[in-house]
């Protein structure tokens, strides 16, 4: 994908608040190469509970 | 010197576009004279005013390290780049209100909108999103209600997160009745929405395991399948069998919509509410571009009045005078108080620098309000005969295009009964009589854009039907969330009084908190369905109010907190949109309750009915005295709850006071920021 696609498709996933894989596992290696990392799969499953589960206030008017 | 031309160009344009707009009388006005002031003013507001909050009254410094760097956690606090999070924020606070307020508000003209939503966002609306969120960004990304309780005590905590909880049902039971006054005797939309619960568990189930987080992937199948419900939709509506199977009443959909969320709200959230969460965000982006390109192809002319005889009260789609109620009519895109729980939520723990909080903070509400200049502009470009048969309540203009014709010409909006008949027809509906809400008038003006762009007036059902669709799909969206929402924000409240509510090992709590949450908005929701006036008459100012109380809340947070961080000087920038919010919600609430019209006060309707009631006599609209007891009962009801709102906002303007008064008796500063020092070096 160009960079263009590539960052269209990272804002419309930040609209529906779906995490980014990459910086996840980025994150995990510089500050904790020894803990266990939660698959792609696992990571969208815990941030779509802790999206909508409803203690983040919910959606506006 | 050189850089500020461009912006002084720019000035100018919006000045010129401004004055053609509120000079011009008699000549028909080019809409695009609206937008263009509307953008040129939000632009020059940025680069110069929003620049002025960030450099002086907060002293934003690029060099402090956000939540999302101090407390990097790879999945709450990410560092996420400015224009993503300015998606992510632009649709976490965009929703169905700005498109319905300045549809409301066109009953007054299109000028009176216009200029509260320029002033009201560049002044107010936009400040206090952008304070909020830079006060939250100094404390971790905290929720609104945790920093008063930080900055203003446990009290002042308390009490707005009670009255938050209040305005959330408040804000259900609306959204939900304009899905009803939408939907109600449409087989067609109701077939189209109904079509959106199969298709959203499809797309759950899709994404929970068949492709699990292919979100582009399953949305584009959802929408194929969304177009496709809508094209059907049309054979279902005119079947014999399915028409009528589709075709409910407002009391009956009242009802569906309750067991809806009831149910909706207690199902896993991958299930339904995800994904049709991923379906309705990208429908309203994509609605609202498209929107904003059919407006300016078109370039239709306005043909609603600049001011009409309405400003000085009588409306038929709402009652009161312009002031105060068209600043509390028109909440969403000019200030919104919800957005103060969007600013203090997810936004603050995702922003990469201090540097994009004005982006982000300020801007994002710029464009919320031009959503909802184009909102006023799609209600001004229809026939105003067709604008008021569609927005007056049936007990003032009759049920059939007759009775309708005759009452809006008499109103000096003249219209044929012919005309009123062949829009139902062209947008594919029995009627459009008396569909208040603004959803359908919005569709109506939708419809009429888009097909001016794309597939001629053959197409006007499609568009219009596409358009309702848009709209619920993301009210219901708001419904399921907002249920959820609302039944945390009870179980704290009521941990108060009963410790181990908030237990949630034990799912009985939940249950309950769940139940009391929708049985609260959906009381408010079948009192207005069963309003004679219509329900929007009635509901709407009060969540006005109460959406324009909670901003008065936020603002004097951030008023207490810049008189704690010793900027008192520049204080002004909050306690001028402050005074003028407590100033309109003080006496709108106070006219709700007292005033002696009683198409205006609660208090005074209640006693004209109690009255007729005491002497035998049942008043129109009300037809039994059962329902005489009935409109007596919600009307007391409608006051206790204005009164509720008058008693949080004026404590805590109390609260506010005494922070400030104790603020200012200190020698340094007492807010309680993470220091810089702490901030940079971790």
């Amino acid at each position: 994908m160009s960079g263009f696609l590539l960052r269209l498709r990272q804002i419309a996933r930040a609209m529906v608040g779906a995490p980014d894989y990459g910086a996840y596992l980025r994150h995990m290696r510089a500050h904790h190469p020894d803990q266990p990392v939660l698959s792609e799969v696992q990571l969208f499953r815990d941030r779509q509970e802790a999206r909508y589960g409803g203690k983040n206030g919910g959606k506006c008017c | 010197m050189a850089r500020h031309i461009p912006w002084i160009l720019i000035a100018i344009v919006g000045a010129v576009a401004l004055s053609v707009v509120a000079v011009s009388r008699g000549e028909a006005v080019n809409a695009l004279w609206i937008v263009v002031a509307a953008v040129s003013s939000f632009l020059v507001a940025h680069r110069y005013y929003a620049l002025y909050i960030a450099r002086n009254v907060m002293r934003l410094d690029p060099a402090r390290a956000t939540p999302a760097i101090r407390r990097a956690d790879g999945m709450d606090y990410v560092a996420t780049d400015r224009a993503v999070l300015f998606g992510h924020h632009f649709a976490a606070i965009a929703g169905a209100g700005p498109l319905v307020g300045p549809v409301l508000a066109a009953q007054m003209g299109y000028l009176p909108g216009t200029l509260w939503i320029i002033a009201g966002v560049v002044l107010a609306g936009a400040v206090q999103d952008f304070m909020v969120l830079f006060i939250s960004m100094r404390r971790d990304g905290k929720s609104l209600g945790e920093l008063i309780r930080m900055e203003m005590g446990q009290v002042a905590g308390t009490i707005a997160l009670f009255g938050a909880f209040m305005i959330m049902v408040i804000i259900l039971a609306v959204l939900a009745l304009i899905v009803v006054k939408a939907l109600a005797e449409s087989p067609w939309g109701m077939f189209t929405v109904a079509a959106t619960v199969p298709l959203a568990i499809f797309m759950g189930v899709y994404t929970r395991w068949i492709r699990p987080g292919r979100i582009g992937e399953v949305s584009v199948l959802g929408l194929a399948g969304l177009l496709a419900a809508i094209v059907y939709g049309q054979s279902i509506a005119q079947s014999p069998l399915w028409g009528p199977a589709f075709t409910f009443t407002p009391v009956q959909l009242c009802w569906i919509l309750i067991g809806y969320g009831a149910v909706a709200s207690v199902l896993p959230v991958w299930l339904l509410l995800a994904p049709r969460d991923y379906l309705s965000t990208f429908l309203k982006i994509g609605a609202i571009a498209a929107l904003a390109i059919g407006i300016v192809i078109m370039a239709p002319p306005l043909r609603m009045h600049a001011v009409t005889q309405f400003v000085h009260g009588g409306g038929p789609a709402w009652s009161g005078s312009l002031f105060p109620f068209l600043f509390i009519t028109i909440a969403c895109g000019a200030v919104s108080g919800f957005h103060a729980l969007i600013a203090s939520g997810t936004t603050p723990k995702l922003i990469a620098s201090e540097a994009d909080a004005p982006i982000i903070g300020y801007g994002a509400m710029l464009m919320e309000a031009f959503v909802a200049i184009m909102a006023l502009v799609g209600a001004s470009i229809l026939d105003p005969g067709i604008y008021f048969t569609m927005n007056s309540p049936a007990a003032v203009i009759g049920t059939d295009a007759a009775s309708a014709a005759a009452a809006v010409t008499a109103m000096g909006f003249p219209i044929a009964p012919d005309l009123i008949l062949q829009t139902a027809k062209d947008v594919g509906e029995h009627s459009i009589i008396s569909r208040a809400g603004g959803a359908p008038t919005l569709a109506v003006a939708m419809a009429e854009i888009f097909s001016h762009v794309v597939g001629g007036p053959a197409m006007k059902a499609f568009w219009y039907h596409f358009a309702i669709l848009f709209e619920a799909l993301f009210i219901l969206t708001a419904v399921d969330a907002g249920t959820r929402a609302g039944r945390f924000m009870l179980q704290d409240l009521i941990a108060l009084a009963v410790p181990g509510f908030k237990d949630t090992t034990s799912p009985l709590p939940g249950f309950v908190a769940t139940g009391l949450c929708v049985a609260a908005w959906g009381f408010f929701l079948h009192q207005g369905v069963t309003d004679p006036l219509g329900g929007v008459n009635t509901l709407w100012p009060v969540f006005g109010i109460s959406n324009q109380m909670l901003a008065a809340i936020a603002l004097m947070l951030a008023t207490a907190v810049l008189f704690r961080m010793k900027r008192d000087r520049y204080a002004w920038v909050t306690m001028v949109p402050t005074a003028w919010l407590l100033i309109c919600t003080l006496s709108a609430g106070w006219l709700k309750l007292f005033s002696a019209d009683p198409k205006v006060g609660f208090l005074a309707h209640a006693a004209n009915f109690s009255e007729a009631a005491g002497r035998g006599a049942v008043l129109a609209p009300a037809r039994s005295m059962a329902e005489m007891e009935k409109i007596i009962f919600n009307d007391r009801i409608d006051a206790a709850l204005c009164g509720i709102f008058l008693a949080v906002v004026l404590s805590l303007i109390f609260f506010t006071i005494r922070a400030c008064l104790a603020a200012r008796r200190a020698d340094q500063p007492t807010a309680r920021e993470i220091p810089a020092a702490l901030a940079a070096a971790e």
